[in-house]
């Protein structure tokens, strides 16, 4: 395989935008796991969906834009679609959690609509779905390193303030930090994560990668650094891992990376049973 | 407390309503520097809305609230400002921060956004923790200790960024009843040696009348605003007036 990622360039573009989400989705996954938002990140990836949908659909219509890249657009609709979920939070002050199946059915039915016009699609959505090793292009690869970029620098520029509003939102609102400002970063990030590892991991289980490694690190992280630490390094291990599974027995790469993700949560667990026998 | 001269907070006429009735009638406060001010009152007197308005979580619907001399509307100076709130009851105590990286949180708004923390403020951290006690507790995580210490390391993140004024709402809520006097203590300490004004929000009025320096009883109206004395010579009629129902005053001499 070593040999092939060396051969071939879409096995390079797979391999390195592997490693830029392996970190990433953990990385925001974190933040999202502790302020207790984990059903977030499936909500928009159904948002993203929708808009990858919608973004097939002008490709199939109008032959001037089948250069049209649907990571763009997926974005695009992610994005849009963490501000809805914003709005409706804060017109359902006292059922915020309202928001998240607003959005999720919103966008799934967005997305069965879009593939009813276009009469269905071909394996385009299935990779998009469930992740493709063959489907990331150069081009994909910049756009999602220039995501890592920014947003691992936000993360760091912001990281007190995250974590104040994470441990004690009531105590960050009485400190008069910009709470609101931050927060609303913070929901753009999340977005453009999960439209950044949606080609790699799928859309339907873009979420297990934010979640998974870091509930197995929960179990025994002391402190918040070192939480992040581990689920990064449990994100690293599930993808390079689920990749190199999915290219030697030809699966889809979502499957194996969630499947890792989850034997290191079950060893996470037992490990901390174990210890505190 | 009639004629306070530069008082820390000053309240003027503070009248609140959620839906029509009112849940604050006309509050006029003045809380001199250095005071211990319990304010005491029963459920419903409008003692959380009192402190919501004083840190500026809700809007002030009428009347007008000084601190450090400067209009609520306009002051910036959050770091003068300590808040303990009553975290035994709502905390996460599976999250994963240590006891240093909660205290380290409280200097958020004075390192300021987009810079890091320095030497200097990791020492001013293990300083706060020093001063209530809980250094070797510094690498725990915050969900192993008990309900009492986490209050101190709390009252320890208001202290890291050296406040004026510390603003407390029902903080024994959840710590056992072994410990409540030795926090009261610490409280006290805070106080006269520190110097810091201390504004605390309870039920637990036995408890504290014999630390506090004034006393403050609502009941949507301030139906009483002195030194503690005055307060503990109140007798039951007068005390059953403020409550809306029978009191008898217990005075805790541990």
């Amino acid at each position: 395989m070593i040999s092939g990622i060396l051969q071939f360039e879409f096995l390079q573009n797979a391999f390195l935008t592997g490693i830029i989400i392996g970190a990433l989705a953990p990385l925001v996954g974190v933040f999202v796991v502790v302020r207790r938002m984990s059903m977030i990140s499936d909500a928009l990836s159904h948002v993203a969906l929708a808009g990858i949908a919608f973004s097939l659909l002008l490709q199939k219509s109008f032959l001037s834009l089948a250069g049209l890249n649907p990571l763009y657009i997926g974005m695009a609709f992610s994005v849009g679609g963490s501000l809805f979920i914003e709005k409706l939070r804060g017109v359902y002050k006292h059922y915020q959690e309202l928001a998240i199946p607003i959005i999720m059915s919103g966008g799934m039915g967005l997305s069965v609509i879009f593939i009813s016009i276009a009469d269905g699609f071909n394996t385009d959505l299935y990779g998009y779905l469930f992740g493709s090793v063959s489907a990331v292009s150069r081009s994909d690869l910049y756009v999602i390193l220039a995501v890592g970029i920014v947003v691992s620098l936000m993360l760091t520029l912001l990281y007190k303030e995250l974590f104040l509003l994470s441990f004690d939102e009531e105590h960050a609102k009485a400190s008069g930090i910009p709470y609101k400002a931050i927060h609303f970063i913070f929901i753009v990030m999340v977005a453009l994560v999960i439209a950044a590892s949606m080609k790699i991991i799928g859309i339907l289980l873009v979420s297990s990668l934010m979640t998974l490694p870091v509930a197995a690190s929960l179990r025994f992280a002391k402190g918040f650094k070192q939480m992040i630490v581990y689920s990064v390094l449990f994100g690293e291990i599930s993808v390079v891992g689920g990749l190199f599974l999915s290219y030697n027995l030809n699966l889809a790469p979502g499957g194996t990376i969630v499947i890792i993700a989850v034997l290191i949560l079950i060893l996470s667990i037992l490990f901390d049973k174990w210890k505190n026998r | 407390m009639d004629n306070v001269v530069n008082p820390i907070v000053k309240l003027e006429d503070i009248s609140y309503k959620y839906t029509k009735d009112l849940v604050l009638e006309h509050v006029s406060l003045e809380i001199p520097k250095g005071a211990f001010l319990a304010i005491v009152g029963p459920n419903g007197s409008g003692k959380s809305t009192l402190l919501k308005l004083l840190l500026g979580l809700f809007k002030l619907q009428k009347g007008k609230i000084e601190i450090f001399g400067e209009d609520i509307r306009r002051f910036k100076d959050w770091q003068k400002v300590g808040f303990v709130s009553q975290k035994a009851n709502s905390f996460n105590s599976g999250f994963p921060a240590t006891v240093f990286e909660v205290v380290q949180s409280g200097l958020t708004k004075k390192i300021g956004l987009f810079k890091f923390a320095s030497k200097e403020d990791k020492q001013k951290v293990k300083k706060a923790l020093e001063s209530v006690d809980m250094l070797d507790y510094q690498s725990r995580n915050i969900g192993e200790l008990s309900g009492g210490q986490q209050q101190r390391v709390f009252i320890a993140r208001s202290l890291v960024s050296e406040p004026e004024l510390m603003i407390l709402d029902e903080p024994t809520v959840g710590v056992d009843s072994k410990n409540v006097h030795q926090f009261y203590e610490m409280l006290e300490m805070l106080n006269e040696k520190l110097g810091i004004t201390l504004i605390l929000v309870t039920h637990d009025v036995g408890t504290v009348t014999d630390k506090v320096t004034h006393v403050a009883c609502l009941n949507k109206k301030l139906h009483f605003h002195g030194d503690a004395c005055e307060y503990n010579d109140l007798d039951e009629g007068e005390l059953s007036s403020i409550y809306g129902h029978g009191v008898q005053l217990l005075n805790h001499n541990h």
